[in-house]
């Protein structure tokens, strides 16, 4: 058994530790809302936090987190940026098929949390690891840009 | 076998032939359904009497199952009011699940707030065809789900004055209730919803439909999606995301050449990974492709992660069979010689040979797209369970009903004891037309006596497995007068065909690949001649969003702005003298006898339009701006899915040849819109897919095999590369009893041309390979 912090609930997990985050989550725990893109941190579809880090969960072993919180997209809402991200995502049309938007989504919490107020730059810096196939990303800027702006550059 | 198909071609310049019936009306799924019985000849061949007899059939007429409009199938209301209308088409971004239900919510006067939306499973006989692909769903059901809206209103408005007792003159439904006008005595939808569901359901022919003005949603754009704050949460459900109750992982070892098989397999290896299960095979079904899954060996396990640890621990020999020699680079070499050489004439005006030999001038080029992959962010995956003799399938299908019948068949079942459930799509763009691994998981629970079981492709299995877009060499000849101006033009297409995924023996390409963007090109020249040589496929060919208008357009809007800058004349102004004044031209007259399965009377190839788009997005972008050094604007415009599309890229490409797109426009013509907004995020997103098209994406074979693994071999557009502005224009729709065009599809096609044509005026350096990739790097 592994004990793991997820979204501020203690789970234990009976998967070798090598398993990656991403198919705990998804297989064992039932949190599907972070995808499965590519297994090689190349798509961010499966994004989560590791103590407020944008991490791909995809390529990381659930024993390198035993000690750290993991916010997953389930919960995100929960803290003031990802909420004021939901919201622009709505607002603003962004999902097309959405598969890829937590991810989108979690990156951009990520960033906004450390750089309140982000230039176009820091946005191409924080999301060029996250596709989108459906090609949403004029939206997806606008949206962060917008939540940015609605948290007023506070945390 | 290709015999039939050039009569079929040829007929289409007999305007009332008979024979061009089956091919003019095709969908992609009936035409399969023909191919697999070897249909194609026999329908053409051997016509009854009275199929003789019948109009030809178009638009949703003309599909599977065609429409259904019975509100007892689509709407349902509950005594708290709660009206749940159902989609029926499947959902991959398009924002389908919005807008259909949107169109019915308007006729009934419901309020959008109490609306919700529940999807269809697979079943055309109850719900009308549900082949979500050729951007064919709101121009096809627009009116079936008006007249749902409508039915249901109207029985609602019947409910209400049989309570009152008075005459249902005197009551209007407004707004999510019923108004007894003279009295102002209201009832909710809620109250009438049991006695409204008893009512008669009213003839067709007597359904008073909303005059358009007093539409609240259609056409507005104000609505939000319905799966928006599902999405943005984390709880919307793809077919990925399905769990079943002791439900099994799968994943799935497949031959890496179309056509191999198991020569052998070592599983002990594989069966001692901790929560590996069971290894079972998949046979494999002989050629053509079909929707069939190309066999291998799954392995079971607890977890998708244990499943693909015992997938890499199979020891398997394959017996690779006859396209192990398929090698993309020689095939480039083969396409070209083919290219180059006289060939099977699909379209005929004037005398292409004496105009072009009295011209002042010649001029001609090639122009080559690879095999592209949809890389739809969700990988394949579905899960199936067997009880009671009955299969039960869930996940994303662009055909649910192609789903459950071909899983039917390969269990042995009735379709009846089949449930084809659909998720959303994690993206589809035709790939997910093809229910292959809908098939995988069902056999899979066959296998374990009907347990559960999910499938789930890698991306490397989604890349090395697919339907993949066909690859193409465009040859186009011009002799042009003193002017510069075309009057004769010669364009020789050669590619794979769609058709061998199909029929194994299909050389040629078919009418509804020559009748996107080849063929049916309306422009003002007087001899034309496109031939088509033969090409034979070794991978599986299929649907890839906007198919052959892809290789096609760019190849015509390139050579159109090659032809301009020989003439020393503003690319916009001689695209606009070479398509010529504005007039309806028959697709008929082009030779193109399928029109998008659209009648050629209602939907001619409108000159009109393409200009407007064109003039409309030079206007937008503000064509001929002084640039810097560095930078250049591109035009190019395409008809396809009955809908008119212009862009404007705007390129800058540094001193190391690294090419950057701060804008694009965009101008669609797709006549009225039902939501603005989708229509506009599916032009952005068309524009992003061709830029990847343009500049990264390259599906390649060695020794039969896809030498593309992942995203890091397969490179698609992110953030970075994309163009920073996108800014769309829709032409005025008009009222909406004008035909409605496509909207999925239409927007990639004119986009790599586009981007090409500026890097040419940036540049001076005209691409004719696809993808860029270095090209321009110094």
């Amino acid at each position: 058994m592994i004990a793991l912090d997820i979204n501020g609930k203690r789970q234990n997990v009976d998967v070798p530790g090598e398993t990656p985050l991403l198919w705990t989550l998804r297989d064992e725990l039932g949190l599907t809302g972070s995808k499965f893109g590519c297994g090689m941190a190349l798509c961010g579809a499966c994004t989560v936090h590791v103590d407020g880090q944008a991490v791909r969960s995809c390529i990381t072993p659930i024993s390198a987190v035993v000690n750290s919180k993991v916010v997953t997209i389930e919960a995100v809402g929960g803290e003031p940026v990802g909420k004021a991200l939901q919201a622009a995502w709505v607002e603003n049309g962004v999902p097309q098929c959405g598969y890829c938007q937590a991810g989108q989504i979690m990156s951009a919490a990520a960033l906004l949390r450390r750089t309140p107020k982000p230039t176009d730059a820091q946005i191409d810096e924080a999301m060029g690891g996250n596709i989108c196939r459906c090609g949403t990303y004029t939206r997806i800027r606008a949206a962060i840009k917008q939540a940015a702006a609605r948290q007023g550059g506070t945390r | 076998m290709s015999a039939p198909v050039d009569r079929v071609l040829r007929a289409g310049a007999e305007a009332s032939s008979e024979k061009s019936v089956v091919l003019a009306n095709v969908s992609r799924r009936r035409f399969l359904q023909g191919m697999s019985l070897g249909g194609l000849v026999l329908a053409v061949g051997f016509r009854s009497a009275t199929a003789a007899d019948e109009p030809k059939k178009y638009g949703a007429d003309g599909m599977p199952n065609g429409w259904v409009d019975n509100p007892l199938a689509f709407v349902s209301i509950a005594e708290d009011g709660t009206v749940t209308i159902v989609c029926h088409r499947s959902e991959m971004g398009q924002g389908v699940r919005t807008g259909m239900p949107m169109i019915v919510a308007d006729e009934l006067e419901a309020d959008w707030k109490r609306v919700r939306v529940a999807q269809a499973s697979g079943d055309e006989k109850r719900f009308g065809n549900q082949d979500t692909d050729g951007s064919r769903s709101t121009r096809h059901f627009f009116e079936p789900m008006r007249r749902c809206g409508a039915a249901a209103r109207t029985m609602l408005e019947a409910a209400a004055a049989d309570r009152w007792k008075v005459p249902v003159s005197e009551v209007a439904a407004k707004n999510h209730e019923v108004v007894h006008r003279p009295t102002g005595r209201r009832l909710g939808y809620g109250a009438l919803a049991k006695a409204a569901a008893t009512q008669p359901v009213p003839a067709r022919a007597t359904l008073r439909l909303k005059d358009p003005k007093d539409f609240r949603y259609i056409g507005k754009g104000q609505l939000k999606l319905v799966d928006a704050v599902d999405i943005a949460n984390g709880k919307a459900q793809y077919g990925i995301d399905t769990r079943l109750d002791s439900m099994f992982y799968a994943v799935v070892a497949r031959p890496p050449v179309l056509g191999g098989k198991v020569a052998s397999v070592d599983d002990a290896e594989a069966l001692k990974v901790p929560g590996v299960v069971k290894v079972v095979r998949i046979e494999s079904s002989p050629p053509p492709a079909h929707f069939n899954p190309v066999g291998g060996v799954a392995v079971l396990a607890r977890n998708t992660w244990a499943a693909m640890q015992g997938r890499r621990a199979l020891k398997i020999t394959w017996d690779d069979g006859p396209n192990a020699s398929y090698d993309s680079t020689a095939y480039k070499a083969s396409l070209e010689e083919s290219a180059r050489k006289p060939a099977k004439v699909v379209r005929n005006d004037g005398d292409f040979a004496a105009a072009s030999a009295g011209a002042a001038k010649r001029l001609q080029a090639e122009y080559y797209v690879p095999h592209l992959a949809h890389a739809t962010m969700e990988p394949p995956a579905a899960a199936a369970r067997i009880t009671g003799g009955k299969c039960e399938v869930w996940g994303g299908f662009q055909s649910p009903q192609a789903a459950r019948d071909l899983v039917a068949k390969r269990l042995g079942m009735s379709a009846d004891d089949v449930t084809v459930h659909v998720t959303l799509l994690g993206g589809g763009f035709g790939r997910k037309s093809k229910p292959d691994y809908g098939i995988e998981a069902a056999v899979l629970s066959k296998a374990v006596d009907g347990k559960p079981v999910k499938v789930t492709w890698t991306r490397e299995d989604d890349l090395h497995n697919s339907y993949y877009h066909t690859v193409s060499v465009e040859h186009l000849e011009a002799g042009v007068d003193a002017q510069g101006k075309p009057v004769a033009w010669l364009h020789r297409t050669v590619a794979p065909t769609i058709i061998s995924t199909f029929n194994a023996d299909a050389k040629n390409e078919a009418p509804l690949e020559l009748g996107m963007g080849v063929i049916n090109v309306p422009f003002a020249i007087p001899n034309v001649r496109i031939e088509n040589p033969e090409a034979i496929a070794h991978t599986r060919i299929g649907w890839f969003r906007s198919v052959s208008n892809i290789p096609h357009a760019f190849a015509v809007q390139s050579f159109v702005a090659e032809l301009a800058a020989a003439a020393g004349r503003d690319p916009k102004d001689f695209l606009l003298e070479v398509i010529g004044p504005a007039r309806q031209v028959s697709p008929e007259t082009l030779g193109d006898t399928w029109n998008h399965g659209e009648s050629p009377e209602r939907y001619p190839v409108d000159t009109g339009r393409l200009r407007r788009v064109v003039e409309t997005v030079a206007r937008e972008s503000g064509w001929g701006r002084k640039l810097p050094k560095g930078r250049g604007l591109g035009i190019a415009g395409h008809y396809s899915f009955v809908s008119y599309v212009a862009a404007v890229v705007e390129v800058a490409v540094d001193a190391k040849g690294a090419v950057t797109i701060p804008r694009v426009d965009v101008a669609v013509d797709c006549g009225p819109t039902v939501n603005p907004d989708r229509v506009r995020a599916q032009m952005e997103g068309a524009t992003v897919m061709g830029v990847g098209i343009a500049t990264l994406g390259e599906i390649s074979f060695k020794s039969g095999r896809v030498e593309q693994n992942n995203f890091d071999s397969y490179q698609v557009t992110r953030i970075t590369e994309a163009p920073r502005v996108i800014r769309v224009h829709i032409i005025p729709g008009g009222d909406y009893s004008k035909p409605m065009g496509g909207v999925g599809e239409p927007g990639v096609p004119p986009i790599p041309p586009a981007l090409c044509n500026a890097i040419y005026a940036a540049t001076g350096k005209r691409i004719r390979r696809l993808p860029i990739r270095d090209q321009l790097t110094v």
